[in-house]
């Protein structure tokens, strides 16, 4: 592969990686979040693939296709099951709605579509001096590992249901093994598949988690959540 | 020999603006109504409409000023300047040196001022209300228009509009790469909403609630009226026509050539036609997005705009 399709390749990943973040910010239904992230997961994959393609590094790539299936599969699966689960028994209602929506996150769309181009322009700045370092394509795309994760923690701090949440901290967590990928071509096998099984455990439970709090409490608006603390 | 064919390229972008920006308007209620199932009122009806309205007697309404009455010839003359600077035919002609981004972004801007400048001179309660939700869109529409284009002004190393075109038909991997994709989008969504069309605004609506375009415009009558909606037509003609040259480059004439500018003006024509067809079948299926949420659409893709400038700058830009 020649160097400047590689760049090329790689600044396509890089740049609909940071894209399917922002629309995860934009868009207000579950199941449109759910579609976006799971093509995040094919662009983080993507990412894994070309760095070990140019590299030679099999392994890599194996990881790479390994990520794809975790993020871009088994995940998204995981969280539309626990959305058809919140919903079974309110089609017959129709206040199915109000469970797949995030109609009220805590800063509103346009305001926090902004505050992601803060976000990203912040990321650019602490990232200059480690791009410095040893500039290469793929450090130069480091920004965008950073960006994603600030706009990870800015979801998982702003939205109110259970599944944006989840969804806000897989944005985290994709941004920190896309940071790892382009800043060191890649953590070894072993951390990265210890990281993995942590994600799938983490997603498991917290789905578990939301099942019940919609069994108490009739919702998954983490508001309702205060009541707890006495 | 050049400067005939140049100062011919000025002339033609003007002509091709001015005269065909009604058949444009024309084509796409055509293409509209075909795809709705109604028989249309044919191409030619814009034209119509203006000859119609231009044999009607001037009237103003009583107790408005100059900036009412002066205001559709400006519209009409800073788009016809805009149009004579931006390359839509030509990158080589004698005023491509003073075709700077900011002095045609600023040009359609007066022409957005004055009209709602207009709006507000007549005192009635739609002019004031059309003038403030114009200025609302239009303050977040600007910058995405200078920010969009800025992502392609970094790899050209200018903001003179010939020279960001000549650039891109020379090299055309500056398009292809994400900063080019994604300004292309922030700059659609910009155009839509800087020509009132479909998301933002309804053209073909006078319902009070949400119109904002008709609701400066409302007390024109006549000669005005039809000057206004030339106006109109023009500065959707003419920000199709820069979203073309900007990132469907090829084609325009990058030297002084009787030839180039035939072909130019050929493909110039298909490319809008094809450019106005798409957005007509694009109205067909949206709805109009609601007054408050049209700020969070500008918003994301003034976002976009942005990214574009951020990923053209560091991802690629400095290599």
């Amino acid at each position: 592969m020649s160097t400047g399709l590689y760049t090329q390749l790689l600044d396509l990943a890089c740049g609909a990686f940071l894209l399917a973040a922002v629309i995860v910010l934009w868009v207000r239904e579950l199941t449109a979040i759910v579609r976006v992230f799971a093509l995040q997961g094919i662009s983080l994959a993507a990412l894994a693939v070309l760095l070990g393609g140019h590299e030679h590094r099999w392994d890599l790539v194996g990881v790479g296709v390994g990520i794809g299936l975790l993020r871009a599969g088994v995940l998204p699966h995981l969280m539309r099951r626990a959305l058809a689960v919140l919903t079974a028994d309110r089609q017959r209602y129709g206040t199915a709605a109000t469970e797949t929506r995030e109609t009220q996150p805590l800063i509103n769309v346009a305001a926090s579509l902004l505050t992601a181009a803060l976000l990203t322009l912040l990321a650019y700045a602490v990232a200059r001096p480690l791009t410095e370092l040893h500039p290469t394509p793929a450090t130069r795309a480091l920004p965008v590992g950073l960006a994603v994760v600030l706009i990870g923690f800015f979801v998982l701090v702003t939205r109110r249901r259970a599944l944006s949440q989840v969804v806000g901290f897989l944005l985290l967590d994709n941004g920190i093994t896309a940071t790892a990928f382009l800043a060191t071509s890649g953590v070894p096998l072993i951390v990265e598949l210890g990281v993995s099984f942590d994600v799938l455990l983490a997603v498991l439970v917290l789905q578990i988690l939301t099942t019940r709090m919609r069994e108490a409490f009739g919702t998954t608006d983490i508001d309702d959540l205060r009541e707890l603390h006495d | 020999m050049s400067t005939a064919v140049g100062y011919t390229a000025v002339a033609g972008q003007i002509v091709v603006v001015g005269a065909g920006a009604p058949l444009l308007t024309g084509w796409m209620r055509q293409v509209r109504a075909r795809l709705e199932g109604r028989a249309g009122a044919g191409v030619l009806q814009p034209w119509r409409d203006a000859r119609k309205l231009l044999r009607k007697e001037p009237i103003s309404p009583v107790g408005t000023g100059p900036a009412f009455r002066t205001a559709p010839a400006l519209l009409v003359a800073t788009t016809v300047v805009a149009a004579a600077l931006v390359p839509l035919l030509s990158t080589d002609t004698p005023v491509s040196g003073h075709a700077d981004l900011i002095v045609v972004v600023a040009l359609i801007a007066l022409g957005t001022l004055v009209l709602a400048l207009a709006g507000l001179d007549t005192g009635t309660a739609f002019g004031g209300m059309g003038a403030s939700r114009e200025m609302t869109v239009a303050a977040l529409v600007e910058p995405t228009i200078l920010l969009s284009v800025f992502a392609l002004s970094i790899p050209a190393g200018t903001t003179n509009i010939p020279a960001i075109v000549h650039g891109a038909v020379d090299e055309p991997a500056r398009l292809a790469s994400p900063a080019g994709l994604l300004a292309t989008a922030a700059l659609a969504v910009a155009v839509l909403a800087e020509t009132g069309r479909i998301p933002v605004d309804n053209p073909s609506t006078h319902l009070e609630l949400t119109m904002i375009h008709e609701a400066m415009v409302l007390e024109y009558a006549g000669p005005d009226l039809a000057l206004v909606e030339l106006g109109a037509q023009m500065r959707l003609t003419l920000l199709l026509g820069l979203l073309s040259s900007l990132f469907v480059p090829w084609g325009i004439a990058t030297s002084p050539s009787w030839a180039a500018l035939a072909v130019a003006l050929v493909l110039f024509a298909a490319k809008l036609t094809l450019l106005g067809a798409v957005l007509a079948a694009a109205e067909v299926f949206w709805a109009k997005v609601r007054l408050f949420r049209v700020p969070e659409l500008l918003a994301g893709s003034f976002l976009l705009a942005l990214l574009a400038v951020t990923a053209s700058y560091f991802l690629s830009g400095a290599s």
